[in-house]
């Protein structure tokens, strides 16, 4: 019975433990590539900005409670800088607003317009790309009055974005309707020395990911381990279980080389003489293994 | 030769039977070591009436209240009160009590005077805020009992020296009172209570002692206003200063009555001085004034009329005054002559007569004067003498009697700011220092004296012989370099703006410098030293060159006052050069290169945020340029809750042309909503630390890549309502968010949130991991939790054959702007204690596996195995798993009583754990600061690459004998077996 509890417990405890913290990340970045890719296709043909989506990031136990809860449609935009330039308009999101039964807000169904670079924007990147500057962009830090208190910058090497087209990446992470902090750069790698290398196309392939914050894994409680102290301690014993060759091995191999010696001897030795002078040996080897392990032990 | 080794072997063999062969207890103090401290003194109280030991009773600055023995200046007793019981004032009652109040004057508490255990204490509240004072007068007496007079908190209390009861009391409810003087005229039953109300009003009250009641109330108004403190000349007369500085009042209030005169102080000196402060002191008839430059002492003759007895330019400091007789009051006075201080003591009425008047040679190290302590003695023709305690700027406690210096305290050891450390010079012909025995006499005489030892036949003088031996033959105090790195020197900053070097062997002071940079002047009002850094570390010279560290201070509180550099030679302790800077200094950073005398090179970022290069060379500037895109650093706005990361942009825009300027720029930002999360702790990994394994080998043969990089921040934030005390809130409005950023981009690596828990959080930060405590609110227990974040994009490389074929990304240089594909392992334990502080340990390659170390709340450090927090533990591990070393999960960490790194020992006050790795990859170095200072090595792998002292060599020599006799023998047995077999 006890067993039986045992065994449900540290299943239950096991699965909470691995569940929020590895699976939710890999999940979400698979179905993000996944979308994106569909979705990146269409947009370089057409000159004007096409929305890309992001699938949103909610937990389960928040979408029980979505029928209950209000939505509103909110706008904030994207500025970007080149170099040390001033920040001018890049781009907007949009996103749906979830007021939750119990006071919260979220965005959910992110989507992202950006608008082409003008004629005087290409220049200004392409002089960033030759001195291998940054692109720096900002949001708001409060989606709902912004900027909020202060503005949220990222930026990157200029060089990690032109693939066929301009690859950018943006992970939000979100706090409510706060904007902590954006990751802005490339899908992918951007190998160290960064060569110079124009896009292709001058249109932008966005992908969006809005993070929030994770439930940290509870400390796992036992109701009825005792144990943990004494299995700690056995634990740091453990070494001293060595098996006795392991232990021993630099006292018994000289010891079997002179047994072998002495077995060889005695193996050379006609039969009749034998007999007096062989026990001797033996004792006398026997003594030498005695006197090595004991006071072995007393040295630890 | 051969008899040597013969004894040698007898003595191994002798040791070797003697049943018990632990060293244990002996090994104390052997790698170890242990000093006591107690802060800057505030005040003493001398206690050398009785007959028995002499003590002197202190209160300090880190609010340690401690009895030393007055003849060595050993401690008796000690108590370290919290960090927020601050000493307002201590005294002996009825000459076998040490009363102390604290905690702005709410807490009064009495200890015995002997022991130093508590007798009693008792809370005093009140109505406002004030200033507090403790009374103990010797006549007055209530019942047989004798009265102890406190007033704090606006409320004069009446307390019982036997039990702490509270007699009566009397409230000051008056809104604008500000006591200034509580006042026992002695031999009379009254009490008089001066101080100022309303800026320009004088009130005094006259209380029965007998019963608190309210006998008399008289005020005078002054329209020229207070400033500053009032000095008690005597019972019924202060002397007092106006609101500009420059005119004394003289009040006295005989029987009641007010009565006051003004005195410009134009009139006493001629040249007006600006203006002037009272220097508090308590002699009666004389009063100290200071002005910028010159310290006056002014008399007052019979009511009012003053008198200048004496002006002086020097630094001076005077002691509180000292009844020798029912009418004689003595005090003394120290001034300072170049490499001098003069000591004089004189009669309160008699200033041109000098009871005393003596020379000390001092220490220039030790600076000024800052506190004097006098106290009296008969001597053995009868008189009087007189001895003084002085407390000096670098806060060291020295006792003065017959012109010389009986002992000294180097006091200032128990407010460390800063530790770096030092290397030793390298042992050369000629330099060694400590000699090895020589002559085969001593050698054997000491061998006789540890067979004694190990036969139990020792004597405790023999004992003590041993151990000083054996301390003497272990080196470890040599001032050369060691092949085992063991022997370093720590260098300390103290809050006294003092460098101390310790020797690692036994923490003596092998050099002090007090930082002439950090002494006040015109240009640097109030300077503080900041930190410490290694400026120059000779490998290549290591012969002709000597070390030295940087010393960052600057010349106010705030961090936009300007900055001064000092440049300390570490062998000798000279000040090679320092810098005062034209800009502030906010941010310090060291970058991984040196120029080509090896100095390292410093970023210091201003206030205006220009970064300064250090040192000013060319050289500097040219490797500097060469990495210039290569460096980002971050900022942490506490007040805001913003990070931000910044990169270099080009030289200074300015009018003055500087090379050595540059601009920066923001690169990212990270902006925590101020509603619902505040910083509270920042940790990134330590710069030198060497990591030796990239990947760690998992149970079924798999390979994780651990993620290092050297520019990851750990940030915990808090809810803001749930930054204070633990309890302040419930766990529903209580969060606790753990970060992992990228400095260099910004990103945000990790962000998870632990519901109900609250700071204050101790993190550290290694490796790819990172281990934080915290509470937690709901189960009602403190816990610690560690983050390993793991790299996958390196994680295709487990192929062996991609790596025999070279075929893997494992040697390309990883750029951080590339997208990061991390994982996470997180688990949380619960822990026992709250803790002061945390480290890990760290060594020279990083190899050997590593410990956490604790400071706990007991002021003890507590190593505790790294494998404790592994996110890999589960509650039954497999086969495999427990082959690598994976502990079966438990709901809380063990704390192990024999992993105590301080065994027996305390740390009081603990702040600060520093680890140092020695030469010895096994070993660490540990130096846990804070009043006391606690030294030892630690092998957390034990010491696996050299024989340990109690290896039994012994042993090793019977083994190889037997193991060479029963050769020969047998080969004896064997030649005479051929023989008889060819003679057959």
């Amino acid at each position: 019975m006890k067993w039986v509890e045992v065994i449900v417990s540290f299943i239950l405890t096991l699965s909470f433990l691995s569940f929020p913290s590895c699976g939710f990340q890999s999940d979400e970045l698979l179905v993000d590539d996944e979308e994106f890719g569909l979705e990146g296709a269409p947009q370089h043909r057409s000159p004007e900005p096409i929305p890309t989506r992001s699938p949103p990031v909610t937990s389960p136990t928040r979408k029980r409670h979505s029928d209950l809860d209000s939505d509103s449609k909110i706008q904030f935009s994207l500025d970007h800088a080149f170099g040390d330039s001033d920040f001018s308009p890049a781009g907007t999101f949009s996103a749906r607003l979830k007021t939750w039964s119990h006071g919260g807000q979220t965005l959910t169904k992110l989507r992202f317009s950006r608008n082409s670079f003008s004629d005087v924007e290409k220049e200004k990147f392409k002089n960033l790309l030759e001195s291998d500057d940054f692109y720096r962009i900002r949001l708001p830090s409060n989606v709902l009055s912004p900027p909020g208190r202060d503005f949220i910058i990222s930026s990157v090497k200029a060089r990690c974005l032109p693939r066929e087209s301009l690859d950018e990446h943006f992970v939000i992470h979100m706090e409510g309707v706060n904007v902590l902090a954006v990751n802005y750069g490339s899908p992918g790698s951007c190998p160290y020395p960064r060569n110079l290398k124009l896009p292709a196309k001058w249109s932008f392939s966005s992908h969006t990911v809005l993070k929030n914050s994770e439930q940290a894994p509870r400390a796992p409680v036992f109701t009825e381990e005792i144990l943990g102290g004494e299995n700690a301690e056995g634990e740091v014993v453990q070494p001293a279980e060595r098996s006795f060759w392991a232990k021993y091995w630099m006292y018994l191999i000289p010891l079997g080389l002179i047994v072998m010696n002495a077995i060889t001897q005695a193996m050379n030795m006609p039969e009749e003489q034998a007999t007096g002078q062989v026990p001797a040996q033996g004792q006398l080897s026997a003594g030498a293994v005695q006197r090595g392990p004991s006071s072995a032990v007393r040295r630890r | 030769m051969a008899i040597r080794s013969f004894f040698l072997f007898i003595l191994f063999f002798s040791s070797s039977i003697s049943p018990v062969f632990s060293l244990y207890e002996d090994q104390v103090g052997l790698m170890d070591w242990h000093q006591q401290y107690i802060g800057k003194v505030k005040q003493a109280v001398f206690s050398s009436q009785r007959a028995g030991r002499k003590r002197v009773v202190v209160s300090t600055e880190e609010n340690v209240i401690a009895s030393l023995d007055l003849r060595h200046g050993e401690i008796f007793w000690r108590h370290l009160l919290g960090a927020d019981d601050v000493i307002d004032g201590i005294d002996i009652g009825l000459g076998k009590y040490v009363i102390t109040l604290s905690s702005g004057g709410s807490i009064l508490r009495s200890w015995n005077l002997p022991d130093g255990q508590m007798v009693w204490e008792s809370s005093l509240q009140g109505p406002k805020h004030s200033k507090s004072f403790l009374l103990v007068p010797t006549n007055l007496k209530f019942d047989k009992d004798n009265l102890l007079v406190v007033f704090s908190n606006g409320r004069l209390h009446a307390i019982s020296c036997i039990d702490g009861e509270v007699l009566w009391k009397k409230d000051f409810e008056a809104e604008s009172f500000e006591v200034q003087q509580v006042i026992l005229p002695p031999g009379s039953d009254l009490i008089h209570v001066v101080g100022f109300a309303a800026l320009s009003q004088f009130e005094m009250y006259q209380i029965n002692a007998k019963n608190g009641e309210l006998l008399k109330h008289e005020s005078a108004s002054f329209s020229s206003g207070f400033s500053g403190q009032v000095s008690l000349v005597s019972t019924e007369t202060v002397v007092a200063l106006d609101s500009t500085g420059s005119i004394l009042l003289t009040i006295s209030f005989q029987d009641g009555k007010i009565s006051s005169q003004q005195t410009p102080i134009s009139n006493l000196v001629e040249d007006s001085l600006g203006p002037a402060v009272i220097i508090p002191s308590s002699v009666s008839g004389i009063f100290a004034i200071k002005t910028d430059a010159v310290t006056i002492f002014i008399r007052v003759i019979g009511k009012g009329n003053l008198e200048v007895v004496e002006k002086t330019t020097h630094e001076i400091a005077v002691s509180d005054a000292l009844s020798i007789s029912e009418d004689q009051q003595a005090f003394a006075l120290i001034q300072h002559a170049s490499s001098e201080i003069h000591l004089t003591v004189k009669l309160a009425h008699d200033w041109d007569g000098n009871l005393l008047k003596e020379s000390v040679k001092m220490d220039r190290q030790r600076g000024l004067v800052h506190k004097v302590f006098i106290n009296n003695y008969i001597r053995t023709d009868r008189s009087y003498g007189f001895r003084v305690l002085i407390v000096m700027e670098d806060h060291s406690l020295l006792l003065l009697q017959q012109g010389e210096i009986v002992w000294s305290r180097e006091d200032g050891l128990a407010s460390i700011i800063d530790v770096t450390t030092s290397e030793l010079p390298v042992e050369r012909d000629g330099v060694s220092v400590a000699k090895v025995e020589h002559n085969l006499f001593e050698w054997l005489k000491g061998h006789m004296l540890k067979l004694k030892g190990t036969l139990m036949l020792a004597s405790p003088e023999d004992m003590a012989a041993i151990q000083s031996m054996r301390l003497k033959s272990s080196e470890k105090s040599k001032m050369t370099r060691d092949h085992n790195g063991f022997r370093k020197l720590l260098i300390v900053l103290t809050r006294a703006g003092k460098l101390f070097a310790l020797h690692t062997g036994d923490g003596r002071i092998v050099w002090s410098y007090l930082l002439r940079s950090l002494h006040k002047s015109e240009a640097c009002q109030s300077p503080i030293g900041l930190n410490l850094y290694q400026w120059q570390v000779p490998h290549h010279h290591a012969m002709d060159e000597n070390p030295s560290v940087l010393v960052v201070s600057r010349c106010g509180p705030s961090s936009d006052t300007s900055g001064v550099l000092s440049f300390v030679d570490t062998y000798t302790g000279k000040e090679l050069s320092s810098l005062s800077l034209d800009h502030a200094v906010v941010q310090v950073i060291p970058l991984p290169y040196t120029d080509s005398t090896e100095q390292r090179l410093h970023l210091l970022i201003d206030a205006d945020k220009h970064a300064h290069l250090y040192p000013k060379t060319s050289g500097a500037l040219s490797i500097f340029k060469r990495e210039f895109s290569n460096i980002y650093w971050y900022s942490v706005e506490d007040q805001n809750g913003i990070i931000k990361g910044h990169a270099l942009k080009c030289k200074c825009t300015g009018e003055v042309a500087d090379e050595f300027c540059f601009d920066t720029r923001d690169l990212w930002s990270v902006v925590f909503p101020s509603e619902s999360e505040k910083t509270i702790a920042t940790v990134t990994r330590k710069l030198n630390e060497v990591v030796h394994t990239q990947a760690k080998v998992v149970a079924d043969q798999d390979v994780m890549y651990k993620y290092i990089s050297r520019n990851l921040l750990f940030v915990a934030t808090v809810a803001p309502k749930g930054s204070g005390e633990i309890g302040s809130v419930t766990p529903e409005e209580s969060w606790l968010v753990a970060y992992l950023i990228d400095t260099v981009t910004g990103r945000i690596l990790h962000r998870v949130t632990h519901h109900g828990s609250q700071g204050p959080v101790h993190a550290v930060f290694s490796e790819n991991w990172v281990v934080y405590h915290y509470f937690n609110l709901r189960a009602h227990r403190y816990e610690m939790s560690v983050i390993e974040i793991y790299d996958q994009s390196r994680a295709d490389n487990k192929d062996v054959w991609k790596l025999v074929l070279g075929k893997h990304n494992l040697t390309s240089p990883i750029s951080l702007f590339s997208r990061p594909e991390v994982i996470t392992k997180s688990q949380s334990y619960f822990f026992t204690h709250s803790l002061k502080a945390i480290a890990v340990t760290s060594t020279a390659k990083g190899i050997t596996s590593k410990q956490l170390l604790l400071g706990t709340i007991g002021d003890q450090v507590l190593a505790l195995d790294k494998r404790f927090l592994d996110p890999r533990r589960t509650v039954n591990p497999t086969q495999l798993e427990k082959e690598e070393g994976i502990i079966p999960l438990t709901e809380s960490l063990p704390i192990i009583p024999q992993s105590y790194v301080t065994h027996a020992l305390r740390v009081e006050g603990l702040r600060g754990i520093i680890t140092v790795p020695a030469k010895l990859e096994s070993t660490t170095l540990v130096f846990a600061h804070g009043v006391d200072l606690f030294f030892t090595q630690l092998a957390p792998s034990r010491t696996y690459d050299s024989l340990t002292e109690d290896f039994s060599y012994a042993l090793l020599l019977i083994t190889i004998v037997a193991l060479v006799a029963a050769i020969f023998v047998t080969w004896r047995l064997s030649e005479r077996k051929e023989l008889q077999e060819k003679w057959r």
